[in-house]
């Protein structure tokens, strides 16, 4: 094996549409064959990234290389080497599942019959057979996704770019979409997806980028992204003031909040701390109504990295 | 391959898509090919037996109006597929497809020029039917095979330009709706040129204009061509014109596909 190399690297890239910054100065480092996912609220400049790094549009400053080329210099270079999904549905409506498929072939000149297996193939794959003939404007949304990336990978991209690639899917064909993806990784090839799906960024990626306001707010792995946010916790309910009161003095509690009747205690999720709670409880004879155990998700992550946690503070206070 | 035969590979398969949707939605084509007749059949039948006896000629009437009117009508119907064109390109740039087609490493121009070739296939169809209508309603051009050839180039060049510019239209344009709406001082030229009466009629400012819009030049080859009459500079003055709106049309095109698409 040779040492792992970038498909794709920027640093500083920078992008604005008049007064309006949507990316100030983003850095990324995407290893070949992995998936990284870059995770981010509405509006904080993801597609703009993925546009970018797609030739779509050009960048305001900053170097980057996708496939070892500069999209300013030889766009042509790194168009292809990629396969772009979008959450715009990028098929011709008009055409039947298996023309858009054709047509996509012929455009990357793989000649009539390579490009009819090659149609059929995928076809075959993303589970579009008995739809092939009919046109891509009455398939439903998961169809028309799996399409969608099935048209961008006629032409064996070595990077994939997906757009929040199961936005508005249902579960189901959320998990196929997931299955296709790590399938697609198997095969060698590098994603990059950009998604404001916390669980998908969770389950799929190797490395996870927070995008907030076009800037990064934390890069690493899902558990390292994790281990960023303290805030693992027992939550126990009380069934009134006075046992609230002698469980406090009892426990070293980190919260308390005598209107709800709980209490929060430190907890790194382990089973041994909780064993080690309940034998002080029954040392103590406090009584508990309910006990929850909290564990620190992407949630908490997301919520603390990009400052969108509005109601917590309300509560807090 | 050369760059060259992968730019004619790719414009032919974006061709083959373009006649594709046209098979898939034949309303379109006839919708272009039924305005022009209806356009025809009013003239002829409602309007032709007055505007005929106008024209002073020897036969007079109805009859000698379905003649000088055909060549004018021929020019709607390149009018109304430039409309139509401008329609299907501004629809076609909302489609995440051209997006698709922006990030593939194909000839950029491909794209562009599959609608005009699709767009050329379809007015020409169009045009035949125009025709053939006419002969039924009594057109009787005295053109002979030679004319006829020189005809079909002149409308081939025609459509030619007016495509390129109704691609542009159909880019500048933010809507469809819009895109809709700006070819239509198009089809009002052939009305305000010699398309339908003789620009001699006309006051003297309006005469001014009908005598040095592209389409009358355009209106006068035709009619030379088909009926005799004499042509004149005209032939060349249509030419000049079509080549200018030609290349203004494609290179202005050219500029707003090439352009970053807005977000």
């Amino acid at each position: 094996m040779t040492r792992p190399q970038s498909a794709i690297v920027t640093s500083g890239l920078r992008k604005s549409y008049g007064d309006h910054v949507v990316l100030d100065g983003v850095d990324l480092d995407v290893a070949e064959g992995t998936i990284f996912a870059l995770l981010g609220p509405n509006g904080a400049g993801k597609t703009t990234i993925v546009h970018i790094l797609s030739t779509l549009i050009g960048a305001d400053g900053g170097t980057l290389r996708v496939a070892g080329h500069d999209p300013a210099d030889d766009p042509d270079a790194v168009r292809a080497a990629i396969g772009v999904t979008g959450q715009f549905s990028a098929v011709d409506n008009l055409l039947t599942g298996e023309e858009n498929l054709v047509l996509m072939a012929d455009l990357h000149h793989l000649g009539r019959r390579e490009g009819r297996r090659r149609a059929r193939d995928l076809l075959e794959r993303f589970d579009l057979v008995e739809a092939a003939r009919k046109p891509a404007a009455t398939y439903s949304g998961g169809m028309r996704r799996r399409l969608d990336l099935a048209m961008g990978l006629v032409g064996d991209p070595r990077i994939v770019f997906l757009d929040e690639p199961t936005t508005g899917l249902d579960p189901r064909s959320r998990r196929t979409m997931w299955q296709i993806i790590r399938d697609l990784v198997a095969g060698g090839v590098t994603v990059f997806l950009t998604t404001q799906y916390l669980e998908e960024a969770d389950q799929l990626a190797d490395r996870i980028a927070v995008l907030d306001h076009g800037t990064l707010v934390a890069e690493g792995t899902a558990d390292e992204l994790k281990r960023l946010v303290p805030g693992g916790h027992i939550s126990l309910r009380f069934a009134d003031a006075s046992e609230l009161e002698s469980a406090a003095h009892a426990l070293d509690a980190v919260g308390r909040d005598d209107d709800e009747l709980t209490l929060q205690l430190p907890s790194d999720g382990g089973v041994s701390t909780l064993r080690a709670l309940l034998d002080r409880l029954d040392a103590e004879s406090i009584t508990v109504d309910e006990l929850s155990v909290h564990i620190p998700g992407l949630d908490d992550v997301f919520l603390a990295l990009t400052g969108h946690s509005d109601n917590e503070k309300e509560a807090v206070r | 391959m050369s760059t060259l035969s992968y730019t004619l590979a790719d414009s032919a398969t974006m061709l083959r898509r373009q006649l594709r949707h046209m098979l898939r939605y034949p309303s379109m084509t006839l919708l272009l090919a039924g305005m022009p007749v209806v356009f025809l059949l009013l003239f002829v039948y409602v309007f032709g037996g007055t505007l005929g006896a106008g024209l002073g000629g020897l036969s007079g009437g109805r009859a000698e109006y379905v003649n000088y009117v055909t060549p004018g009508i021929i020019l709607i119907t390149v009018a109304s597929a430039a409309q139509g064109t401008a329609i299907s390109v501004a629809m076609d740039m909302t489609e995440g497809i051209i997006a698709r087609f922006r990030t593939m490493a194909i000839s950029r121009a491909s794209v562009l020029t599959g609608h005009v070739l699709g767009t050329m296939i379809q007015t020409m169809i169009s045009m035949a039917v125009v025709i053939g209508v006419a002969l039924l309603v009594g057109f009787r051009p005295t053109a002979g095979p030679v004319e006829w050839i020189a005809t079909i180039g002149v409308l081939a060049m025609v459509t030619f330009a007016l495509t390129w510019l109704s691609v542009a239209l159909g880019m500048v344009t933010k809507s469809v709706e819009a895109a809709s709406n700006l070819p239509m001082p198009l089809l009002l030229l052939p009305f305000l040129g010699s398309g339908f009466v003789p620009t001699d009629s006309m006051p003297a400012g309006l005469r001014w204009f009908a005598e040095y819009q592209p389409f009358t030049p355009i209106i006068e080859t035709l009619r030379g061509l088909l009926m005799g009459s004499p042509i004149g500079n005209s032939a060349v003055l249509a030419i000049a014109w079509c080549a200018g709106i030609a290349l203004v049309g494609y290179l202005w095109a050219k500029a707003l596909f090439k352009r970053d698409p807005t977000p």
